[in-house]
């Protein structure tokens, strides 16, 4: 096909101008064509299968679809275990995105700076975002490994761990993944870790959009850097920092591999999130309904999140 | 100002990259030194977990490269990734080039629809892709991933592209055009040598990413042989109960580093794909 219209572009000015045009309107849509199929065929159509399996009977044992209603959604939302992961993939998003929103903005902000080593720094506090997500979980489960954890050994070491009257008990380890309290702060803090680094480079690309003259006349004019950062630097880049928390929640709110590297959803499914019960549920247990309903109420946070990008993204573009 | 200030705010800002550099680096760090831990050592609850305190050892090593899967494990990892690199490349660059050139208005609005399908996770997919690939006779096939992973590098990539066509100028073409070249030949021969560093990003971040997922392939892929490194390693390394540790993080630690020392070079693009035009 391409052969023919590189041929037939060989005609002198005038009358390839109304060619380029007319092979305009059939190349355009040919173009986007493949990636449109892609995206209806293993994305569109998917995502109506959820939704027709999550109201059908279907298993892996037994293949075929036959409609039962919202039984599943009623079964799924009665069972304990699932009320704590909806309430866990709440929890540990809006967590560990609260942090990472403080803590990449500190962190931002020292980064804009002039300092030697910058590039090391930069490439070391980049590792947990560009490593592969289940190698850096790996990490963290030997560093909170039951025995030989060293935050552990330093709390030993403190005095504070593993003697009759001390701060954290006679026992001679915490159990970080064993207690549930315990384990639902570091699903927390691995997330923390994992998503700082892209928050923090969301931050840097707002700040540096910041033009210098209006910090400089704000500085001629008397305002403290506290002032500038609170009536300046703060509400210019607010829309970035929203942008940095929207992904942030959507990574989190979505993300499986933290929960089942670090717990498998323990101790007794305290750490449960939506995403590991709907693994356990529809892929290891075999029934495909009730998965597709569990992961189903993931979508409505998933749909606010897209239009408030959308109206963003919108606002962009008249600004 | 005075001197002393200067250098207390100079402290301070090294004592804050520094604290921030070492939480980052900390699991990799630990992972470093596992590595080269003796078994004897590693799993003495009295020794200092943060130093050497036996010669090293390359025994890990050896285990992780002749006794494990690991090396199939990598190339199944690399086999995957220039596949689905590949797959993005072919469709979304003529998409993104389309979107970006000759659609107006709903060509935006397109484009932006496409870039929200890359919101529409793995977790929501994978039970009706599980069904879909085992209907295509596809499991325990490295197959499977090749043919799914593009549903989220196709979206981002397409996006990503299409903002940096749009930073080159139209004049170019035109001149191409008016020499004698058709609208596609204009694309080929003049903007894609153009846009080079706009190619190798969406190439390292689709290779990047592929290798990152990890649900999918938990899901479509039990066979040890089969398995790419972000399931292999966590899953394989472990038997039953035991943690092979030393293995285990040699293994995570040499998956990790190179594809990191790429990415960061990428990192500022994918950022400007992220922010979407928030920042001008």
């Amino acid at each position: 096909m391409n052969r023919v219209m590189e041929g037939a572009a060989a005609v002198p000015a005038e009358g390839a101008r109304a060619g380029v045009a007319d092979r305009q309107g059939q190349l355009a849509p040919l173009m986007i064509a493949p990636a449109i199929a892609y995206i209806v065929a293993l994305i569109g159509i998917p995502f109506v299968m959820a939704a027709l399996y999550s109201l059908s009977d279907v298993t892996t044992g037994d293949p075929s679809i036959d409609f039962v209603g919202l039984h599943n959604y009623r079964e799924v939302f009665y069972d304990p275990v699932f009320r704590t992961a909806l309430s866990n993939t709440c929890l540990f998003a809006l967590a560990s995105q609260t942090l990472v929103i403080i803590l990449s903005r500190i962190l931002a902000s020292a980064l804009m700076q002039d300092f030697r080593g910058k590039w090391l720094a930069r490439f070391l506090i980049m590792l947990p975002w560009t490593a592969p997500i289940a190698l850096g979980t790996i990490g963290w489960l030997w560093m909170l490994d039951s025995i030989f954890s060293p935050f552990d050994w330093l709390l030993r070491r403190a005095g504070l761990l593993g003697a009759p009257g001390v701060l954290l008990g006679p026992m001679p380890n915490l159990y970080w993944l064993g207690q549930s309290g315990l384990a639902m702060a570091s699903v927390v803090l691995v997330h923390v870790w994992r998503l700082l680094p892209l928050a923090t480079v969301i931050q840097m690309a707002g700040l540096s959009s910041i033009s210098r003259d209006l910090l400089e006349a704000a500085a001629v004019d008397g305002a403290t850097g506290w002032r500038r950062t609170l009536e300046i630097t703060i509400p210019l880049t607010l829309p970035i920092i929203g942008i940095a928390f929207l992904f942030g929640i959507v990574f989190t709110f979505t993300d499986m591999t933290v929960v089942y590297v670090l717990t498998r959803g323990g101790p007794v499914h305290t750490t449960q999130v939506l995403s590991t019960w709907t693994f356990f549920r529809g892929i290891e247990g075999g029934d495909l309904a009730q998965g597709a309903a569990i992961s189903l109420f993931l979508f409505p946070v998933l749909a606010g999140v897209a239009s408030l990008m959308l109206r963003m993204a919108r606002r962009a573009e008249v600004t | 100002m005075k001197p002393i200030r200067k250098l207390a705010a100079r402290g301070a800002l090294y004592a804050l990259i520094l604290s921030f550099a070492s939480f980052a680096v900390f699991p990799f760090y630990w992972m470093v030194i596992a590595s080269f831990k003796t078994d004897h050592d590693l799993f003495n609850p009295a020794a200092n977990p943060f130093l050497l305190n036996e010669p090293p050892t390359l025994d890990h090593l050896r285990l992780l490269f002749f006794d494990t899967h690991f090396v199939t494990y990598l190339v199944n990892t690399f086999l995957v990734g220039v596949a689905v690199v590949a797959i993005t490349l072919v469709t979304a660059v003529p998409a993104a080039y389309s979107l970006a050139r000759w659609a107006k208005g709903w060509g935006e609005t397109l484009g932006i629809g496409i870039f929200i399908t890359y919101l529409v996770p793995p977790t929501i997919l994978f039970i009706p892709l599980s069904r879909f690939v085992s209907d295509m006779g596809l499991q325990e096939s490295l197959w499977s991933l090749i043919l799914v992973y593009p549903t989220f590098t196709i979206p981002f990539c397409t996006w990503l592209l299409m903002g940096f066509f749009k930073t080159i100028p139209r004049d170019i073409e035109e001149q191409a055009m008016v020499d004698g070249l058709s609208r596609l030949g204009a694309m080929v021969r003049v903007v894609l040598p153009l846009s080079v560093s706009g190619l190798l990003t969406i190439v390292v971040f689709a290779f990047t990413l592929s290798m990152h997922e990890f649900i999918y392939a938990l899901t479509f892929i039990s066979m040890s042989v089969k398995k790419t490194v972000s399931i292999g390693v966590p899953t394989e390394l472990v038997r039953g109960d035991v943690f092979r540790w030393g293995p285990l993080m040699a293994g995570a630690l040499i998956a990790s580093i190179p594809v990191s020392v790429v990415y960061t070079f990428f990192l500022d693009r994918f950022i400007a794909g992220f922010t979407m035009g928030a920042v001008k």
